[in-house]
């Protein structure tokens, strides 16, 4: 049983709830083998994916999510919206929910955004990325993933590389991990890693051979090109010479590694090709288990008291 | 205040002669499989492929289903039905089904599992075996093996608690204080 | 028309008063001060009776306190301009609920107070609509852009009683260097906003292990006390009067306190928001708790404290900024800042007399005689002679914080609900009484 109408964060789930949507998943999973990937669990309802920030992959999955629970979908984007045209974005959520809504998936650049719309709204709420807060969803993808690999998560460790603190992923990952007993490092130049995140009960490393030594897992994020200009570091080229996964520094991890990324990938900055396409690399099932996990959450919600 | 209506010995006598009548009536096991519903189906299933093997000295192939997502009363439950793993790891295409469960009441159930086995495949036929039958049907939906048919009131409720569970074989009926306790099945 | 107070506790740090004792306002202004002011003394020149004379209005304060009119140095009126968020007149009505007689207004109007047009209009506004002495404080530089003077002279003749570039901090050491120096000729202070906007960088809430997991840009500590010490040592190169706006760091009170050990012309304020609550306030995302310089932790909170009670800080204001529901009512980073603070502060800051932080004597120091004294009005005082502004607390009374009643435009605080103890139940404004 989940407690909440709305997904808003790793934050605000307890581990029960993180277990409950994780075994759940595995239900969905077996759906999305099969040659009829669909079930009648959620029909009549409706799913506006309502995304304030460009996003493919994300949007693509939870559409699909949807369309597999037998939920109608609408997409309402920006650029095609009266956003656009000044409206408030309570406004926009409201009408939104005013054309009967039962889920909204939304997607901010601001923080917090998911939690002013579920304190107004009726309909559930899930976060699918707001600001540098969460991006619930992707954490417990690739929980699930990790679980699915490694039959467990507590007492695996568990390697973050990049930047931290404007990831949602990260932190949402942080949450997640460290919540279901995994030990979590932190990777990056220190201009990316807040000091103040230590105490979330992780370690720091801003050497990348001394971080991944011995780690289970490694989650590369991706590093955003506009960084550079605001003095995080220097340029992407130094970034990949010192933080980017390559072969060697792959080699000093356990021998069964998994590597995993959130996509998308800038190739040949944080992470190699001959990685990223090779036997360790995890990323496509990420992306196949995304689905599986947002029908499981959307499944989960939809049975919340209101 | 409840009553036992089958021991242990009783269970197993029943799903027996069942599994007699399953033979009989398929003439054989050829193209057979058993598909439990989860969860008390899904032993019965099992325990009635093993007899079958011991009586035919054939295997044949045994499934769960989970008809959690193909309820009709999602939409009005106080919570929802906890998602359990749908396992045939055999193509139903062009087999004969016996789908499995324990109680048989109003006859969602059955017609949500066939909608979900109608997801996995197309199978020559389906048929269906239960413990119980306690009447009370709101679809046009009849078993072909019945363990034990038992007249009940809307006030009571069939429990069938299962080895497998960590509990004495039993099946149990009892009375519900308050009217809206209308019975699982 | 006069006033008699009978048996209040007078309650005047201008003149050393903390006793129980009789107030007779005449035509206005404080007429008498003493233990009892019997009704049957001769008073007026025409040999008027007091006390049982019709014309003579008696209010029993027994058990309650009577104090000077509150000074509030720095509040948004939000005239001419913003009359959505607030006006002059309900800005002015929320004043005399709160007991505040005098509220200075900050110049990020629009236009911009940065010229004795704009000056004057607030000035005639405030006269014909007011409810309380309105004080406009000017712009430092035109358009409040950091990058030329206004005319402070010309200002400051038409009313202007301070200058500051409120929510826009002079970024150029050069032009607020300037400040100081010009504003010498006309013996009025620069309030400094102290935010290094580079260090800032859009921050919206404390810099901090709260805002890196809310997701939010965080504003460093640093950040007001980087331009703290850049105005004082400036002020010490000028020796121009600087008095520094809403502290809420516990290394401003430190750079303050040194400051002053020196013997540097700086005063400064904090508001009841930074000795009241601390960042976390904002988990949640609430917009009501988003106000810059932004709420920090609980040691800044414990070094405001200790900062009011040494003397290092000298002033309460509110920073009073209203605001409208809907600005409010949208995505964190984009909310404007502000507290609607006028209705609850001087509640929240009669916590510090119940804490022990302040006698109630050196509350109203801080939040009537000081601001009086800073920017030298004759306000803050019961003296006789001066204007009427009185106010009566009930500091037993207890009520709870509802917004949706304030007389503010602005409904935005983030202490709706809470549980307060002690309120003006009365104040006078040049002899005019407003009870509730």
């Amino acid at each position: 049983m989940l407690n909440n109408k709305d997904l808003l964060g790793i934050k605000e789930l307890s581990v029960q709830e993180i277990n409950l949507i994780l075994d759940t998943a595995a239900g969905f999973k077996d759906v999305l083998g099969r040659d009829i990937k669909k079930v009648p669990a959620l029909r009549g309802k409706t799913t506006v994916n309502l995304f304030f920030e460009p996003s493919t992959r994300t949007r693509t999955s939870f559409e699909l999510a949807a369309k597999r629970l037998s939920t109608d979908v609408i997409n309402f984007s920006v650029p095609t919206s009266s956003v656009v045209k000044g409206e408030s974005l309570i406004d926009t959520a409201l009408t939104v929910q005013a054309l009967g809504a039962d889920f909204i998936i939304i997607r901010h650049a601001s923080s917090g955004v998911p939690h002013l719309l579920a304190k107004n709204l009726n309909a559930s709420v899930i976060n699918a990325g707001d600001g540098t807060n969460e991006h619930p969803t992707q954490a417990l993808l690739d929980a699930f993933t990790i679980q699915e690999k490694k039959r467990k998560i507590a007492g695996l460790e568990i390697a973050i590389v990049g930047d931290i603190m404007h990831s949602r992923v990260a932190k949402s990952n942080i949450y997640c991990l460290t919540a279901l007993g995994a030990r979590v490092r932190l990777i990056g130049p220190p201009t990316l890693i807040p000091e103040n995140l230590k105490a979330m009960g992780v370690s720091v490393f801003h050497n990348m051979e001394d971080g991944v030594k011995g780690v289970d897992v490694l989650i590369m994020l991706r590093i955003q090109m506009e960084r550079q200009g605001k003095g995080f570091f220097p340029s992407t080229d130094e970034y990949s010479k010192n933080w980017g996964l390559t072969p060697e520094r792959l080699c000093l991890a356990k021998e069964d590694v998994i590597v995993m990324h959130p996509g998308p990938m800038n190739r040949g900055i944080e992470i190699v090709s001959e990685i990223a396409d090779g036997p360790k690399s995890v990323i496509l099932e990420q992306v196949t288990n995304g689905i599986a996990v947002r029908m499981s959450v959307m499944y989960l919600l939809s049975g919340v008291k209101r | 205040m409840s009553k036992e209506l089958m021991n242990k010995k009783d269970l197993d006598r029943a799903l027996t002669r069942m599994a007699h009548e399953i033979i009989e009536k398929n003439k054989g096991t050829s193209r057979l499989c058993l598909i439990g519903i989860q969860r008390g189906g899904v032993y019965l299933a099992q325990r009635l492929a093993a007899k079958i093997q011991e009586i035919e000295k054939k295997e044949i192939p045994v499934g769960s289903l989970d008809i959690a997502l193909y309820r009709d009363d999602l939409n009005i439950r106080k919570q929802q039905p906890v998602v359990r793993r749908t396992e045939v790891p055999f193509e139903v295409n062009d087999l004969k089904i016996v789908l499995v469960d324990d109680v048989l009441f109003t006859g969602r159930s059955i017609r949500s599992a066939m909608d979900a086995l109608m997801d996995i495949g197309r199978p020559a036929s389906i048929q269906l075996a239960v413990l119980i039958d306690r009447g009370h049907r709101e679809l046009p939906i009849k078993a072909d093996y019945v363990g034990k048919n038992i007249p009940t009131s809307l006030r009571e409720t069939v429990e069938v608690q299962m080895e497998e569970e960590g509990v004495e074989d039993r099946v149990t009926i009892r009375k519900f204080e308050s009217v809206e306790g209308k019975g699982a099945e | 028309m006069r006033i008699h107070i009978q048996n209040g506790r007078i309650i005047d740090p201008s003149q050393g008063l903390n006793t129980i004792g009789d107030i007779l306002i005449e035509d206005g202004k404080i007429k008498e001060v003493r233990e009892t002011i019997p009704p049957h003394t001769p008073l007026g020149k025409r040999g008027r009776r007091g006390g049982n004379s019709p014309d003579t209005r008696i209010i029993d304060a027994r058990d309650m306190i009577v104090i000077p009119g509150l000074v509030d140095m720095h509040v948004h009126l939000r005239e001419p301009g913003f009359e959505h968020k607030e006006t002059i007149k309900t800005g002015t009505m929320a004043a005399v609920k709160g007991g505040f007689t005098t509220v200075c207004c900050m110049p990020n109007t629009f236009p911009v107070n940065d010229n004795a047009s704009v000056t004057e209009f607030i000035k005639r506004k405030a006269s014909q609509e007011g409810y309380c002495t309105v004080l406009p404080i000017g712009a430092i530089t035109k358009g409040q852009k950091g990058e030329e003077l206004a005319e402070i002279g010309t200002m400051r003749k038409e009313g202007c009683v301070a200058f500051s570039d409120d929510g826009q901090p002079v970024m150029n050491s050069l032009i607020m260097r300037r400040a100081l120096e010009y504003s010498k000729a006309f013996n009025v202070p620069v309030i400094s906003h102290s935010e290094d906007l580079s260090l800032s960088e859009g921050g919206v809430m404390n810099e901090g292990l709260l805002s890196v997991t809310l997701g939010l840009r965080g504003s460093p500590a640093e950040a007001e006390q980087i331009m703290i010490f850049r105005d004082i040592v400036l002020a010490e190169l000028t020796g121009g009067k600087l008095h520094i706006a809403h502290v809420s760091t516990k290394g401003s009170v430190d750079v303050i306190r040194n400051a002053k050990k020196r013997g540097v012309h700086v005063t400064a304020e904090t508001c009841p928001h930074y000795f009241s609550i601390t960042e976390d306030a904002v988990k949640g995302y609430d917009t009501n708790a988003k106000v810059n310089p932004p709420l920090r932790t609980a040691q800044d909170v414990e070094a405001i404290k200790d900062g009011l009670r040494d003397g290092t800080i000298d002033v309460i204001a509110t920073d009073h900024a209203p605001h409208h529901r809907d600005e409010k009512l949208r995505e964190f980073d984009t909310a404007p800042s502000g507290i609607s603070g006028l209705e609850t502060a001087f509640s929240l800051s009669m916590r510090l007399v119940g804490s022990h932080i302040l006698t109630f004597s050196q509350l109203i120091e801080k939040m009537a005689l000081n601001p009086a004294r800073i920017l030298q009005i004759d306000k803050g005082t019961l003296g006789v002679g001066s204007d009427a502004d009185v106010v009566i607390i009930d500091e037993k009374k207890e009520y709870t914080v509802e917004s949706h009643k304030f007389i503010s435009k602005g409904k935005n605080t983030p202490f709706n609900g809470w549980g307060l103890r002690g309120m003006p139940v009365i104040t006078i404004y040049k002899g005019k009484v407003y009870e509730w």
